[in-house]
């Protein structure tokens, strides 16, 4: 095959050097910098829908209902406790107790699943019950219909980053058993952190906006 | 039969030596930032073509009032929007990301880019969404919204047809593509920088591709956002109407973050061409650069104030007048950095030892084109005045002279600048004379008659208008023909010199190219350098005369 060109997972490599970072690292911000706009074109959106005069915007928590808030304001506590788990990983693997990083790696999955999970209730729940005339023309709609549909695009878009970081973070874990992953590769685990922290951070602004206020 | 080659041309392995099929496999798979900029450009090339033909049938149909070469007329409602995108998308943007892939790991004196896998899977995204965007032709189930998809138009009420989901599919699809590679460029030029390449070392070409990558990062997912809405309105449409007021969405909301990207898009655009007039004119005026650092901020001033002007593209929906006033002064700002650059790069003329080879008579014809775009930019920019012109005819010719006059006789520059490098022959330089000038005179006949067009009142992508505005149109028409016939010109130099060519010196342009890539044979090797190289930093102050400094730093690179 073609020339193959000095590795990006570990160390920098020759000609890396310029900022004292990987490559990896530089990669991962700037993607998080495009990310991050999409998110915020989504929210322009949102605001704008939502803060015009006379748009007929439900109150959040009138709308869920209390019970909706609380679960998705567990659901959050659930995130940002994988992405604690996710700092744990790191803090091990710096101090080579790979054993350990497994462990938190583990917790870290089980935590994005659980979040998904819940999700996925939500979403039925919401489909079925609160928002029948979304697939069916025989209800008539309270609110704005862009209260369902906002929420429906924020939390979907979300969720997918949420489901693409278990897969990545499973990913590394099945290279920290087969031993692809060693001590020695923090900046694989720190870049995937990177990450896991973003979409963490996203989180709490769409609860913020599409849930509190 | 024996595959010859030199460099990076050369096959890589014993087999690919014999057997052709193998030396196609190692380009079409290779990471080689240099092939792949050949694929970039190839592509290019043939998205161009095929947007060329589609202007082709555009102005066929107007040469004359009334239904003439196209009977259907929603046939020819789908052409302007795809010849937008086929240029935009598929041939402006991509053949500047493959001088990009080509010169900037070069120019910084980098082995390669930073994720090689990262920009062959870039790459190889960008032919599967073109099929994806253009699928309508060939389930004859054209998009008649043009390029911008405003809704209601672009909703399923109106556009009831795959073709239109295709094609929104497939510019999220080039979308992706583009980010892709301005992530790439990114790391490549912050963390691979040799030795001695400081930030304000880096040639102006580098330069503008990180300022490009920095606003494709920043705009391009807004549009991604708005399309992504757009789809799930189109695939569900009891469900979404973010851009429906029926459901209490705002079709405005679109237009604001369609714009958001499109203007800095034009940004994306035009500035990798300043980068290459900025490499060209010191090289055939025997200077440095004049006014380096404010020709990189100037760059950065664009990039910036291009995020605040998105509105001047929306006069007439009702924005209230304060907000149309401070978009229109915000617009006219960007008048100042880019007179900056026309005044600099006039400025490393003056005085220079000046050379008029093929790519210095593009740099020098888009100066003076350009300026004409520029100029009625900030006509378009006034408020009143552009209330008239939304719309109309004016807006193509404006368009046409910043893109055609502008980005497209910037590629060409870059392309026969470069040519002897990437191909290690030169191209035949009468027939790139011919060509400039055929292009040169017919970009004028085709598009400043649209001018008058324009403020006479003529709208733009209609199929049909007054007979009063036949003879522009005709002229216009004639223009077009010539104009595209003159690229075939181009496309046939490049290939036959391929082959025919004289073999190219290391220091091309008569041993005056200064960065990097002149110091190295052409066609570069494989890994661009055999030792990491060193850049001598130019010191740019006041004192010794630009020919000494620039006598001493090219010393021992001649040949």
């Amino acid at each position: 095959m073609a020339a193959q060109n000095a590795s990006v997972m570990a160390g920098p490599g020759p000609g890396e050097e310029s900022l004292g970072v990987t490559n990896g690292k530089i990669g991962m911000w700037t993607f998080l910098v495009m990310d991050a706009m999409t998110f915020a074109g989504l929210l322009a959106g949102y605001a704008r829908l939502r803060w015009t005069p006379g748009s007929d915007w439900p109150f959040p928590i009138e709308a869920f209902g209390v019970v909706g808030i609380q679960l998705t304001a567990f659901n959050t506590f659930v995130l940002i406790c994988s992405s604690v788990a996710m700092v744990h990983v790191l803090a091990y693997q710096m101090r080579g107790n790979m054993k350990a990083a497994q462990g938190w790696m583990i917790a870290t999955i089980v935590g994005g699943l659980i979040f998904l999970s819940i999700q996925g209730f939500e979403w039925t729940h919401l489909i079925l019950d609160k928002w029948p005339f979304l697939f069916d023309s025989g209800y008539e709609a309270k609110y704005n219909l862009n209260f369902a549909a906002t929420f429906f695009i924020l939390t979907g878009f979300h969720g997918m980053h949420v489901a693409i970081g278990v897969i990545y973070n499973t990913i590394i874990l099945m290279g920290m058993r087969s031993g692809k992953v060693t001590e020695e590769h923090t900046s694989t685990v720190e870049i995937a952190g990177l990450y896991w922290h973003f979409v963490d951070l996203i989180w709490i602004l769409v609860f913020t906006f599409v849930y509190l206020i | 039969m024996e595959i010859q080659g030199k460099g990076y041309l050369s096959p890589l392995t014993e087999e690919a030596k014999t057997s052709l099929w193998v030396y196609l496999k190692e380009w079409l798979c290779s990471t080689d930032a240099k092939r792949i900029g050949v694929l970039y450009l190839a592509f290019a090339t043939f998205m161009g073509l095929v947007g060329g033909i589609l202007s082709i049938l555009i102005r066929a149909q107007l040469a004359a009032p009334g239904p003439s070469v196209i009977q259907d007329a929603s046939f020819y409602n789908a052409l302007p929007g795809f010849h937008a995108t086929a240029m935009i998308f598929f041939f402006i943007i991509p053949a500047f990301t493959g001088a990009a892939n080509f010169i900037v790991p070069i120019q910084i004196g980098a082995p390669d880019m930073a994720f090689p896998k990262l920009n062959l899977a870039a790459f190889w995204i960008l032919p599967p969404s073109a099929l994806v965007t253009f699928a309508g032709f060939f389930f004859n189930s054209l998009p008649e919204f043009g390029w911008t998809a405003y809704p209601p138009l672009s909703t399923h009420a109106y556009s009831p047809i795959w073709g239109a989901d295709f094609w929104v599919m497939g510019l999220i699809l080039v979308g992706v593509s583009s980010t892709m590679a301005a992530v790439n460029f990114l790391a490549t030029v912050f963390n691979m920088r040799c030795k001695g390449m400081k930030f304000f070392q880096l040639p102006l070409f580098t330069w503008s591709v990180v300022v490009t990558s920095f606003l494709i990062l920043a705009a391009t997912p807004v549009l991604t956002s708005a399309l992504l809405m757009l789809t799930f309105e189109r695939l569900f449409p009891g469900v979404f109407f973010f851009f429906n007021p029926e459901g209490g969405g705002d079709p405005i909301l679109y237009q604001h973050l369609f714009w958001f990207y499109s203007h800095p898009a034009v940004y994306i655009m035009i500035l990798p061409g300043f980068g290459i007039i900025s490499e060209v004119i010191p090289t055939f005026s025997r200077k440095h650069i004049f006014g380096y650092p404010l020709m990189a901020w100037s760059m950065i001033a664009i990039a910036v104030l291009g995020f605040l002007v998105w509105a001047h593209h929306m006069y007439t929906t009702g924005i209230a007048l304060e907000v149309r006033v401070g978009f229109m002064f915000l617009t006219m700002l960007i008048a100042v950095p880019t007179g900056v650059k026309i005044f600099s790069w006039l400025g490393t003329m003056w005085g220079g030892s000046l050379r008029f080879d093929t790519p210095m008579l593009f740099a020098i014809g888009f100066i003076a084109m350009f300026t004409i775009g520029g100029l009625s930019g900030v006509v378009l920019a006034s408020v009143s005045v552009d209330i008239q012109l939304h719309d109309t005819y004016y807006v193509v010719a404006h368009i046409h002279y910043v893109l055609v006059a502008g980005s497209m006789m910037t590629l060409f520059a870059g392309i026969y600048y470069w040519y002897p490098k990437i191909t290690g022959k030169m191209y035949n330089e009468f027939w790139g004379k011919v060509h400039f000038w055929l292009t040169a005179i017919f970009i004028n006949v085709t598009f400043f008659v649209q001018h008058w067009l324009g403020v006479q009142g003529m709208p733009r992508r209609y199929y049909d208008y007054d007979p009063d505005f036949a003879l522009a149109n005709m002229i216009s028409s004639v223009g077009s023909f010539a104009l595209f016939a003159a690229q075939l010109i181009f496309v046939w130099n490049l290939i036959h010199s391929w082959k025919h060519g004289e073999d190219a010196k290391a220091n091309s342009w008569y041993g005056d190219g200064f960065h990097f890539e002149w110091r190295m044979p052409s066609p570069p090797d494989h890994h661009n350098f055999h030792e990491p190289p060193e850049w001598e930093p130019i010191i740019r102050h006041h004192g010794g005369t630009h020919a000494e400094l620039w006598e001493r730093d090219v010393d021992g690179y001649h040949g």
